[in-house]
């Protein structure tokens, strides 16, 4: 039971990896990766259930959340090309 | 060949050609995203190798934290990384003696895992067989990282808190106050707004949760302290450098990273006013378990707290500077 | 008995969850254009990562685990959709338009900021 959910994971994976390599636009990169990085925490938490150790657990949820920090920094990084605030003359938002 | 076997090659293979890329590619954001894939490599072979403390130190500080100031770093600077002008040849050849030289070294020691290694016959069975009557932890790597090894952990947290200064010392020019005239970028995000303002009081109780469960299961100082900075970050980013400085203002940050390490040192002192060697937990309390749990409890959390003051620091170092390169040379 | 229900319920949501995920990450290989591949990746790995961590909380019982279990299952649930959101309305802003049926007939794909980054 866990091994099939674990096969499909790890083929959902390679998938994920294959459109990060290939995706022609950058968008499509960071969708891909934070796909991955989706995958990767369903993955430890099976994989934690399979070995009988439940600790893992605290790493996946660690990283679900680093997962979600780490894409808006992307994209903070490519919509403003800063991560802190942008000084503007004029004063108006964007 | 077992499947175990399997993995730990399939991993390694994947280290290697990653490491190969990132060596290889020019463009730097996508070095930086490498090395992320690369931490969080790293990671899943630490869980492989049933080191769960370890990995989840390297997934927050690898995979999280690092990719974050990384990028912070490279809004500063170009976008590509210039070609070597010099011949890479006498470099090369000088890396690969001393490789060579280190693989003869390695010759010499016991076999990888081998149960009659000095490590596994002297220093080891002490530890797992004194920890719950001298200690009463069930997580021996807590107990030997914060008892029976207290020193290294001491000059860990020292390392920590010099890097952080030196970053401090050399962005110091550059960090400025808020003025009247930034404006925040995300004012249009609504959803990543409310959303963001919804989650990070649960992401501050994981890391009070990670801090102080560390003793019983995988955690302790050095990962609390990236979650609460992990916090303090995503504020800043979707709120605005700003509001993140009213809310936690430059100074009191620099000043929580030395109370971190003066909580740390002050343990050991007051071992010492006690008539006991320095970092000696047991005369903390009414027992020798309970005094140990005390000193494990304040020695952790001033670990957590000079990492999360540094993370914090050197991120409103970096993103606090306007970047020089203008938006036409990306 | 009764461990062969908490089985077989467990199976049902394993099985239901891990065939959303495959086909959420079949749908991000084949779709042809940006836009869609959001729908297809955004919307299936939420549910499916729900499905596949209640599965995994029906067969661990009532203890801490379902809890961790449960907390996970809340953030993917608030985060991943935001996180698509996100990715969506800034690449609406940086100019990527979705690729309609007359652009593709006279030949024109979507003009998009072909970054290699």
């Amino acid at each position: 039971m866990f091994t099939a959910t674990m096969a499909a994971l790890l083929a959902a994976m390679i998938l994920a990896l294959a459109r990060l390599y290939v995706g022609p636009t950058l968008y499509d990169r960071v969708l891909a990766a934070n796909a991955f990085g989706t995958k990767t925490v369903l993955l430890i938490g099976v994989m934690g259930f399979l070995t009988g150790r439940p600790d893992f657990l605290d790493i996946s949820l660690l990283y679900a959340l680093l997962n979600f920090i780490g894409t808006i920094a992307v994209l903070k990084f490519f919509r403003y090309r800063t991560l802190g605030d942008r000084v503007e003359p004029s004063g108006d938002g964007q | 060949m077992s499947i175990e076997s399997i993995i730990d090659i399939a991993l390694l293979v994947f280290l290697g050609i990653t490491a190969f890329a990132i060596l290889k590619l020019r463009a730097l954001f996508a070095v930086v995203m490498l090395s992320s894939v690369f931490s969080l490599v790293s990671a899943g072979l630490l869980v492989h190798l049933d080191a769960v403390d370890v990995a989840f130190t390297e997934a927050a500080v690898g995979a999280g934290i690092s990719t974050v100031l990384m990028l912070a770093t490279l809004a500063l600077t170009s976008r590509r990384e210039k070609a070597p002008t010099r011949s890479q040849a006498l470099p090369l050849i000088v890396v690969f003696l001393t490789g060579l030289a280190l693989v003869y070294g390695t010759l010499d020691m016991p076999r990888f895992g081998d149960p009659s290694a000095p490590v596994h016959d002297h220093v080891a069975p002490k530890y797992i067989n004194d920890t719950e009557s001298e200690i009463g932890i069930p997580n021996i790597v807590t107990a030997v990282l914060t008892t029976y090894r207290g020193f290294d952990t001491l000059g860990e947290v020292t390392v920590i808190f010099t890097a952080g200064i030196g970053v401090l010392l050399l962005l110091a020019a550059f960090i400025r106050e808020p003025s009247g005239l930034r404006v925040q970028t995300m004012d249009h995000h609504l959803v990543l707004r409310v959303v963001t303002k919804v989650l990070i009081g649960p992401i501050l109780l994981f890391g009070l949760y990670v801090q102080f469960h560390g003793e019983y299961g995988p955690g302790g100082g050095f990962q609390a302290g990236i979650i609460f900075a992990a916090a303090f970050i995503i504020y800043a980013l979707v709120f605005g450098l700003d509001n993140a400085r009213r809310a936690v203002p430059g100074a009191a940050v620099r000043v929580l990273v030395a109370c971190g390490v003066l909580l740390y040192g002050g343990v050991g002192f007051v071992s010492f006013l006690f008539g006991e060697n320095y970092l000696n937990y047991s005369v903390l309390g009414a027992s020798q378990v309970a005094g140990q749990h005390l000193g494990i409890l304040l020695v952790e959390f001033g670990v957590g707290l000079t990492v999360a003051a540094v993370m914090v620091s050197t991120f409103y170092a970096f993103a606090g500077q306007n970047p020089p390169i203008s938006d036409e040379d990306w | 008995m009764s461990a062969l229900i908490i089985d077989a319920v467990s199976w049902a949501l394993l099985a239901s969850g891990s065939f959303l995920v495959v086909v959420g990450a079949l749908g991000l290989i084949r779709m042809p254009d940006f836009y869609t591949r959001m729908h297809a990746a955004g919307i299936t790995d939420t549910l499916g990562a729900d499905l596949i961590l209640a599965g995994l909380m029906v067969q661990a019982g009532f203890s801490l685990v379902t809890i961790k279990l449960l907390l996970i299952g809340a953030f993917l649930f608030f985060t991943l959709p935001t996180s698509t959101h996100a990715i969506a309305s800034a690449a609406l802003t940086a100019g990527l338009k979705p690729r309609v049926i007359e652009d593709a007939a006279a030949g024109n794909g979507s003009t998009a900021p072909k970054e290699d980054g």
